[in-house]
Parts: structure tokens; C-alpha cells; sequence
């Protein structure tokens, strides 16, 4: 037996057996919570009435994905949630990679964005209502607000903090302003780009729940709001879950996106 | 003040202009005087060096030809006879090609700048990576690679660009000595071929020598001038024979003995500092 093949065999197998491992961590704990929380229930350690057990939040479910309920409610919800991350994240990002990349536009817009930044996103819902009503674009509105925010701050970082050398090369190379955005600016800011658009994202779900709160007869904040009208608290569970289900999905789905849009950041294993 | 980038008239006999042409360049960077008083030419198709202790304003004389830095006071003319090609491509000190593009997409950086036709492109990309080493590499991303070779898709990229003048900045510092020697080497026999004015900075004395037409020894800072040196060596050279020719041990040492002066007041002026 050669201890060289031993070592490079076992090597392979617990690099592979690291990343099963995580992956069999990461399933562990909500279910052990969930495991937890049913046995809770049933021998009456909490209180079902707010800690309905998760068997009759399920059968709850499957009762509204029957009936199309569900479904419909979370189909109206990440249709806003797109629009939103959209018209807020693409001028955001091209306002963001311009204030990089040029100083007279950043000293005009810098003051803007610091001074708006920090007003509570959900404080100005009811102005979003006044102005665009109880329709979509108000919805919309809110979540490109969310969106907006992170990705311009981020953009303009990601580009600031891009080396002097790459513009250097880009200027003796004869780079025009828009290959200079395209081949140095955006793939350059990129990775900050991504974090502020995960960032913003997050912020888009929290507001899309809260604007379908008020005013509005769809989406799965409507769905939670009226679960406590009625008290059916199985059913706002159902609504919870369900935004942490496209919580999880999403950042998983981004991260995916990140490694096929980043290719040249050193192979994540 | 002024700094004319001035399109000589085509019609003046070539060999009579000079391709570069500084006088009494100044730049101060608020209180450091980089770079004082320097004036030269460099004829076309001269393979003009540029030693001189860190810190005395070569990076700062390069970037200045590439138009990436205004001067202070002075004047700087750079001749352009064929328009259609760049006046000039930097290899800059260090990494500078991009992360986030393959091997192939950097060394074709320029070309696509130029908007140069897609077949053109494929074939000079082609052969210049082909004459760097890295055609198996093309597809590459540069972390991939070591840095030599990042090194080497620089000098690809600077090539491929085809311009009148090329600007490079310690190109081969980073290489480890084979490397290096066969980069000079393929270096002269591409400059033999196209003859393009090269305005070379090393911080080697022997490479200065080996790659050479002539050779300009600055001060320590502020960088003025302190000799030119020709180097009368026939062409085209092979580093082992050079070796052998006593000539090349008494360029080395005499440009060696000019240097050494201004390497130790660079060193004075750091001490100087830091105390
Ligand atoms: N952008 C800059 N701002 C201020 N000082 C600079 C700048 N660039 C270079 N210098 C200074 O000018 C001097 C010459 O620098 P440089 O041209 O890089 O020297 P070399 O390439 O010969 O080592 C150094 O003292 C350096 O610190
Ligand atoms: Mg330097």
C-alpha cells in the first residue's frame, strides 16, 4: 500500500465529503427546529393559538395550493417584487458606475442619496399611496426604493474602489466613455454590485410584505394581513413560510447568478 | 506649459525628426520635484532605456509620453506618421490586465478598442499570444496564471495594439530568469522586425545593455539627466556571445559606475527621511 495514494485518495475524499457535509448541516437545522416545535405543540408547551403546529400549517397549505390561493397570492407577489428590482436596480446601477466614475456627478448626487438614505423605507408607503394609488405602481414603487438604495451606494463603491491601473489602461488602450463603463466599470464594480443587489433584494421582500398590507387585495402580505382579520393563524403562517421559502430561494438563485456572471473571481469550492 | 502633441507635417524626411522630442521637462507633484529639466530625442526606431535609482521619475517620464499625466512645464512632441495606428501602448510597472477578461479578451483589449475588424483581430491576438507562450492559455482568466505569465499577456496586449511607440515599464522584473531571457530574446527579433520606437525602463544594467540602442542614466530625485550612453553593439545580438565581448563588460561597468552615485544619494535622501 503507498502511502502517497492514501494520502491524495483520502485528500479527494474529504474535500468532497466537506461540502456533503455542510449541505447536510445546512438541511439539519430548520428541520430539527421544525422537529422541535411540532413535539412542542402537541404536548402543549406552547401555546397553538400564536404556535399553531407546523403539520397543521402544512395541511394548511396544501389546502390553499388546492384551491389556487396560494398560489395566486405568490405569483402577484414576486411579479411586483421583479418589476421593482428592475426599475429600481438597473437605474440605480448605471447612476451608481456614472458617480464612480466621475466626480462632478458624484459631488452633485452624493448629498441626495445621503440625505434620503436613511429615512425609513416603509415611512414613505403612505406617500407612495397618495401618489400612485392602491394599484401595482404603488407596490412597485416601494420595492424599487428598497432596491435602489444598496445598489447605487454599492455601485459607486464597487467603482471607487476598482485600481487606479485598470483606468490607466482603459485611457492609453483609447477606451471611449462607453467601453469604459461596459469593460472596466461594471465587470470591475461587479462583485460589490452583486452584494448590494442581494442587499437590496432583502430589503425589496421586507417592503413588498408591508405594502400589501395596506391597500391591496393580492399578493402574501395581503394574505398574512387578512389571516389576522380573521384570525386564521394557520393561514399566516402558511404566508410566512412561504416569504422565507422566496427569501432562501432567491439568495440561493443569486448566488448561482453571481458565479456564472463572475467567472473571473478565484473558482468558489 | 504647453504640451503640443503636436502631428509633425509627413512631409519632412523621416530620419531627420525625431520620433519623441522632450525639452526641459519639469513635473513637481505639490511639493516633490519628480522630474527637472529634462530634454532629449529619440529617433525613430530607437530602442532607448531609461535606468535610474526607484524613485527618481521614470514611471512618472512614461506615463507622461502616454499622455496619462500632464507635465508641470516643458514640451513634449511625439511624431505620428501613420495615423491609422496608435501613437503609443504602455506596459505598465506590475499587474494591469484585467480580472475579470480571459487571456485572449486582454491581449485583444486594444484592438477591439480601435474597432478593429474581427478577423484582423483573431489573427494578430493569435500570433501574438502564439510568440508569448500562452496560446494554450487563451481561454484563461488571470488568476489562473502565474505571474509571469500575467506579465507576458501584457506585453501580448501592448504588441497586438501595433502602435508607433511602445512604452514599457520594467516589463520583465517580475519574470524568473529563463523566462525573462527568452522574453528579451523574442522581444529584439520583434523589434527587428517592425522597428517600432521602444522607450524601455529597467532597473537591470545588463538588460539595458542586451536590449539597448542607448541608454540614459537619470539622477536620483529630482530626476534630471545625468549621461547618455550609447551602445555600439551590432545587431542582431545573442545574449551568449554578448557575454563573451569585453565591450559588453565595460558598457555594464561603466553605466554601473554612473549609477551606483545616484543609487547610493537615493538612498541617503530615504535615510534622510525617515530620520
Ligand atoms: N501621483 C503621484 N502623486 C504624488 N507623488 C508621486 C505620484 N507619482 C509619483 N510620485 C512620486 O514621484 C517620484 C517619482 O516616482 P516614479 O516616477 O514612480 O519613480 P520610479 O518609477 O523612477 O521609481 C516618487 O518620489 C514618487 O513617490
Ligand atoms: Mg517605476
Amino acid at each position: 500500500m503507498s502511502v502517497q495514494t492514501i494520502s491524495t485518495g483520502s485528500q479527494a475524499a474529504s474535500k468532497m465529503s466537506a461540502r456533503t457535509r455542510d449541505r447536510l448541516l445546512n438541511i439539519i437545522s430548520p428541520l430539527a427546529l421544525l422537529v422541535l416545535w411540532e413535539l412542542c405543540a402537541r404536548f402543549g408547551f406552547i401555546d397553538t393559538r400564536f404556535f399553531p403546529a407546523p403539520s397543521s400549517v402544512v395541511s394548511t397549505m396544501i389546502e390553499m395550493l388546492r384551491t389556487g390561493e396560494l398560489v395566486t397570492h405568490t405569483a402577484v407577489s414576486m411579479q411586483r417584487l421583479f418589476y421593482g428590482a428592475i426599475l429600481g436596480g438597473v437605474p440605480a446601477l448605471v447612476l451608481g458606475i456614472v458617480m464612480g466614475l466621475n466626480r462632478p456627478i458624484r459631488a452633485l448626487f452624493d448629498p441626495l442619496i445621503a440625505a434620503t438614505y436613511p429615512v425609513p423605507k416603509s415611512a414613505i408607503l403612505p406617500l407612495a399611496l397618495l401618489i400612485f394609488g392602491l394599484g401595482e405602481a404603488s407596490k412597485i414603487f416601494m420595492v424599487a426604493v428598497g432596491v435602489f438604495f444598496p445598489v447605487v451606494i454599492n455601485a459607486t463603491t464597487g467603482v471607487l474602489e476598482i485600481n487606479k491601473i485598470y483606468l490607466d489602461v482603459g485611457r492609453n488602450y483609447k477606451a471611449n466613455r462607453w467601453n469604459t463603463f461596459w469593460t472596466i466599470a461594471l465587470p470591475g464594480a461587479l462583485p460589490v454590485i452583486m452584494t448590494g443587489f442581494k442587499l437590496g433584494i432583502g430589503v425589496g421582500l421586507v417592503l413588498i410584505a408591508v405594502a400589501e398590507m395596506v391597500g391591496a387585495k393580492s399578493g402574501l402580505g395581503y394574505l398574512i394581513w387578512s389571516a389576522w382579520s380573521t384570525f386564521a393563524v394557520e393561514q399566516m403562517y402558511v404566508g410566512l413560510f412561504v416569504i422565507a421559502i422566496i427569501g432562501f430561494l432567491i439568495t440561493l438563485i443569486l448566488n448561482e447568478l453571481e458565479r456564472v456572471i463572475i467567472p473571473w473571481k478565484a473558482d468558489a469550492t | 506649459m504647453t504640451r503640443p502633441l503636436a502631428r509633425l507635417e509627413a512631409a519632412e524626411p523621416l530620419p531627420t525628426r525625431p520620433a519623441i522630442r522632450i525639452r526641459d521637462l519639469r513635473k513637481v507633484f505639490g511639493q516633490l520635484v519628480a522630474i527637472d529639466g529634462v530634454s532629449l530625442d529619440i529617433a525613430p526606431g530607437e530602442f532607448f532605456m531609461i535606468v535610474g535609482p526607484s524613485g527618481c521619475g521614470k514611471t512618472t517620464l512614461l506615463r507622461i509620453l502616454a499622455g496619462l499625466d500632464s507635465v508641470t512645464s516643458g514640451a513634449i512632441e511625439i511624431e505620428t506618421p501613420h495615423s491609422q495606428r496608435p501613437v503609443n501602448s504602455m506596459i505598465f510597472q506590475g499587474d494591469s490586465i484585467f480580472p475579470w477578461m480571459t487571456v485572449w479578451d486582454n491581449a485583444a483589449y486594444g484592438l477591439k478598442m480601435r474597432r478593429v475588424p474581427s478577423a484582423t483581430v483573431k489573427e494578430v491576438v493569435g500570433h501574438y499570444l502564439a510568440r508569448t507562450g500562452l496560446t494554450r492559455f487563451a481561454k484563461y482568466y488571470p488568476h489562473q496564471l502565474s505571474g509571469g505569465m500575467r506579465q507576458r499577456v501584457s506585453i501580448a496586449r501592448a504588441f497586438a495594439n501595433d502602435p508607433e511607440i511602445l512604452l514599457m515599464d520594467e516589463p520583465f522584473s517580475a519574470l524568473d530568469a529563463q523566462n525573462k531571457l527568452l522574453l528579451q530574446e523574442e522581444l529584439l527579433h520583434i523589434w527587428e522586425e517592425h522597428k517600432k520606437t521602444v522607450v524601455f525602463i529597467t532597473h537591470s544594467v545588463d538588460e539595458a545593455v542586451f536590449l539597448g540602442d542607448r541608454i540614459m542614466v537619470m539622477t536620483a530625485q529630482p530626476g534630471k539627466v545625468k549621461t547618455f550612453v550609447p551602445v555600439p553593439l551590432a545587431r542582431p545580438r545573442n545574449i551568449m556571445e554578448l557575454q563573451k565581448m569585453p565591450q559588453f563588460g565595460e558598457l555594464i561597468a561603466h553605466i554601473w559606475s554612473s549609477l551606483r552615485e545616484e543609487v547610493h544619494r537615493a538612498r541617503q535622501q530615504e535615510e534622510e527621511i525617515k530620520s
